[in-house]
């Protein structure tokens, strides 16, 4: 019995060296999967606009800024980038200055209420907001902000807000109350604890979820297309200019819509887990 | 200063904003959806849904529900598992994953289009392989499957990421003991995969699926680009609506049902992954 | 000058009292332990002195100053966190002089104080270090050194050296004591650690269930516990309780032996005596043997006796073997009576 066995090879290790290829080509062809296309793109974005419109395709870019340059000639398009800019930075700002103090508020205090403003915003986080672009176009145009960089940068703030409350809730949770009560003990008062001790500490986090409205701004389609006319963002010129823009043109924007978010997936990439694993709950 | 108000000061800024622009606007839409300039009515509602396209936007909107968001769940389950096993190169594969986190809709909707255009990639790589003589074009009225399958790739391709992050922050919260527990007790990883890691990931779960599914039935700025007019949606006809039609009373009809839509689907999701109270972590 | 008097404190969290009308002035530069198990409120009565945390009744006055509207920083007091609260992005330097910055003290000031207050809890050769570096020790000592620092009339401390070794306690021990006596700094002391509460405390205040059961010096809260709960509390092993069942005019019987208990004393008491003030006589208790554990220094024998267990302490030298019967007498002087009904001592 005991010779037999020793004689067999053992079975688990080949199984588990078959699991661990299967593993590992699963990974990759994953990987291939979300890369892939973007390199189709680039190699639009780094064709001539004729080899953009011609077939057969290279599947190596040739190098030629002619559909860049296209792009930035194009009637209007730097304007929309601007815009673009404009909008999302105005986001970025108004969302955390708005919604860092209330983050701090549900970490640090319980209140009557707490639970009915929790449900506000859990609210607004699953409700199809761009839907909302329609009657405020109205109500912008009544107040004079129709059209306005201010105004669609106010929508955008209504969406980025839920996850700035959120994300600084669970940033504000995780640092000890025990911190701040140590500094009001050695002189500092609610203020000035806040600037010495929770912000130096909230501050990287802060950034993280600053740079997540951001991007929630820049690939805003439906909204900036309602309310913009004059002043388009990069989204909605291209969405509105989709059945008669040249392909070459389409190509170069998509490219310019990703690249600041490649850039910011990868600068936020260590709080992107932290943010959802607490506001989750 | 009140120590007792502080927490509604805090909270003030947003409560303002979410009033002004959320709930109020919300109330506009409401409104405008159930009035046609002299008092209530259902004539926007009877006109939209009598409309020739609705079924067909409504039909499609649901069909690509149906068919990406289980896809993207399996997937994102799958990627989930597969990272909190890897030792090395994980936080690279997490970045390369949740690269289309950051991309836009339309983005997404242009980088596919790169791929089934006419002159794209797809068909250069089958010329190129000899399976065809001369490029066809994919998004065309003659191949509506094709245009479905396009959407839906690009569709998969760009929110699988957003469900990734929420379920892997939330297996981070898993505490290891359970799985230890359960490889003491003999059980095998698909056995703990199904009974510890699923059930213990539910509120994640949930999250997860709220999310994506209000998104889905948002769907619009990748139809956009890669269907047009081919392939009607819900969002596409609020849109379509508003500026093509200049219809404010239908386009805020449409955006009614799409609210009613995405809150029927979130309760039911929340009821069928309701957490029991008392077990949680 | 700073008296401490709290007066009729009282604290509720939603339903749950934590703190029942509490009463207790600590002298200028007295050093107060406040000891009890875990959860009777030490730390809350701790935060309301402090201010972190507002009393639901009751005043707390300070060197004769009615503080309860004070804000933490306006009140005179440093306070060492149970759990440290080092703040994790300043070096151990900057969080010793911490608060003396915010006093807008000169930089050779603080460099004075904070180098004084790190040497005196040896952790001088640390200073250039996060928190994130240290063991738990080494952060509570910076937690102690950044109090220490302000050189406060009044300090107040949540079991400051509960994650040292043993030796490197008892060291610190000593000259937190000294240095607290030389800088006359009135100091409220937290613990579990019923030695430490001796050896430094001038007075010991005994909490139980979010009240003061005693507050007197060490000795006398040994020698004389006014409550059962003190009794069975402090000393390890804490004191033995047997029933004492009264024939009146002061006579009571207990396991057997008659003893004078209480002249006024007419229904039943509890007998207590403590496991080290027994010696072994023909008249003793006969106790039964248990359990055997030499402690090096004596040899702790737990008993069965009167159906239930009774404890002593004897000579180290004493050969005892379980089930051997042992013949225990207590000291007459040391004997004290507890009423059950009140459960407080009686005379
Ligand atoms: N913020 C709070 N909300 C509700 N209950 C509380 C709160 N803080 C303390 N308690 C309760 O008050 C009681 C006393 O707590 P406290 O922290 O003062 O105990 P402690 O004596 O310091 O215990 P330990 O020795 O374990 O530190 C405990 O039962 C605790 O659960
Ligand atoms: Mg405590």
């Amino acid at each position: 019995m005991t010779a037999a066995t020793t004689d067999v090879v053992d079975p688990g290790q080949d199984t588990r060296k078959a699991g661990r290829y299967v593993y590992i080509t699963a990974v990759v062809l994953l990987c291939a999967w979300v890369l892939v296309p973007l390199y189709f793109l680039l190699i639009n974005t780094l064709s001539s606009p004729e080899a953009v419109n011609s077939y057969p395709k290279s599947f190596i870019p040739e190098f030629d800024l002619g559909s860049l340059t296209f792009f930035a000639g194009f009637e209007g398009i730097l304007t929309a980038l601007k815009n673009s800019i404009l909008v999302a930075a105005l986001t970025m700002v108004m969302s955390i200055l708005i919604g860092a103090p209330a983050g701090y508020a549900l970490s640090r205090f319980e209140f009557r209420g707490k639970e009915l403003f929790r449900l506000l915003i859990l609210l607004t986080r699953a409700f199809p907001l761009p839907l909302l672009a329609l009657p405020l176009a109205v109500m912008f145009i009544r107040t004079g902000i129709d059209d306005t960089v201010f105004g669609l940068a106010l929508v955008h703030t209504t969406l980025a807000i839920p996850f700035a409350v959120l994300i600084t809730f669970s940033l504000f949770s995780g640092i000890p109350i025990e911190l701040e009560e140590a500094a009001w003990t050695l002189g500092c008062n609610r203020v000035t604890a806040f600037q010495k001790v929770i912000l130096p500490l909230v501050l990287p986090g802060i950034t993280a979820s600053a740079i997540f409205a951001f991007v929630i701004s820049w690939n805003e389609v439906f909204a900036a297309a309602v309310l913009t006319i004059e002043n388009r963002t990069l989204t909605a010129f291209l969405l509105q200019n989709l059945d008669t823009s040249p392909l070459h043109l389409k190509f170069a924007g998509g490219f310019i819509l990703v690249v600041p978010a490649l850039i910011f997936i990868f600068a936020v990439r260590k709080y992107l887990f932290a943010m959802w694993g607490i506001a989750n709950r | 200063m009140n120590p007792r108000l502080l927490p509604y000061i805090l909270i003030l800024p947003v409560t303002l904003f979410l009033c002004l622009f959320f709930l109020y606007p919300f109330v506009l839409v409401a409104q405008q959806a159930f009035s046609n300039g002299s008092g209530f009515t259902l004539t926007n509602f009877r006109d939209v849904t009598e409309h020739w396209k609705f079924p067909i936007s409504l039909k499609n909107t649901f069909l690509l529900a149906l068919a990406v968001v289980p896809i993207q769940l399996a997937l994102s389950l799958l990627m989930a598992t597969m990272v909190t096993k890897m030792k090395k190169g994980r936080d690279l594969i997490l970045y390369i994953w949740t690269i289309p986190l950051g991309i836009s809709d339309l983005a997404a909707g242009i980088i596919w289009l790169a791929i089934f255009e006419q002159s794209g990639f797809l068909n250069s790589m089958m010329g190129g392989l000899g399976l065809i003589d001369s490029p066809t074009n994919f998004l065309s009225y003659q191949s509506p499957v094709m245009v479905f399958v396009a959407i839906m790739l690009a569709e998969i391709w760009r929110a699988t990421a957003i469900m990734l992050v929420i379920l892997v922050a939330g297996i981070g919260l898993i505490p290891k003991e359970y799985y230890e527990a359960g490889e003491v007790f003999g059980a095998t990883p698909w056995q703990r995969f199904l009974k510890i890691t699923l059930p213990m990931l539910r509120p994640s779960l949930q999250t997860a699926l709220v999310l994506r599914v209000i998104l889905a039935f948002e769907v619009f700025a990748v139809v956009q680009a890669l269907g047009g007019t081919l392939f009607p949606v819900l969002m596409g006809e609020t849109y379509a609506y508003q500026f093509e039609l200049l219809n404010g009373g239908a386009a805020a009809a449409i955006a009614l049902i799409i609210l009613a839509i995405s809150i029927t689907f979130t309760l039911i999701i929340m009821r069928a992954l309701r957490v029991p109270k008392g077990a949680t972590i | 000058m700073a008296v401490i008097e709290i007066k009729n404190v009282a604290k509720r969290f939603g339903d749950y009292q934590a703190l029942h009308d509490i009463n207790l002035t600590i002298e200028d530069q007295e050093f107060m332990v406040l000891l009890g198990a875990s959860g009777c409120g030490k730390s809350t009565l701790l935060r309301i002195i402090c201010g972190l945390e507002t009393a639901s009744e009751g005043e707390v006055w300070i060197g004769g100053k009615r503080v309860d509207h004070l804000q933490p920083k306006d009140r005179g007091i440093a306070m060492v966190f149970q759990n440290y609260a080092v703040f994790p992005h300043l070096t151990v330097f900057e969080n010793i002089g911490f608060g003396l910055r915010m006093q807008k003290m000169g930089n050779d000031e603080v460099k004075r104080r904070v180098e004084r207050t790190a040497g005196l809890m040896h952790i001088e050769q640390l200073l250039d270090r996060y928190s994130g570096e240290l063991s738990g020790g080494q952060r509570q000592r910076v937690a102690v050194a950044r109090a220490l620092a302000m050189e406060p009339d009044v300090i107040l401390m949540d079991e400051p050296l509960s994650n040292l070794d043993a030796l490197l306690r008892m060291e610190m021990r000593a000259e937190l004591k000294g240095v607290l006596a030389e800088s006359n700094t009135t100091a409220i002391y937290v613990t579990h650690d019923q030695v430490e509460a001796m050896s430094m405390a001038d007075r010991i205040s005994v909490m139980h269930e979010g009240k003061i059961v005693q507050a007197a010096s060490p000795i006398e809260v040994y020698r004389n516990p006014a409550a059962e709960f003190v009794a069975g509390f402090i000393g390890n092993p804490p004191m033995n309780f047997l029933e004492a069942t009264s024939h009146g005019g002061g006579k009571f019987s207990v396991a057997g032996h008659s003893f004078d208990g209480p002249d006024a004393a007419n229904s039943n008491l509890q007998f207590a005596i403590r496991p080290e003030d027994m010696t072994l006589s023909e008249d003793g208790f006969p106790a039964v043997a248990k359990v055997v554990e030499p402690l090096g220094a004596h040899l702790l024998v737990t008993c069965e006796l009167d159906g239930k267990l009774f404890r002593a302490i004897l000579d180290s030298e004493m050969q005892v073997k379980p089930g051997q019967t042992l013949k225990l007498a207590p000291m007459p002087d040391r004997i004290r009576w507890f009423d059950p009904s009140t459960t407080l001592a009686v005379a």
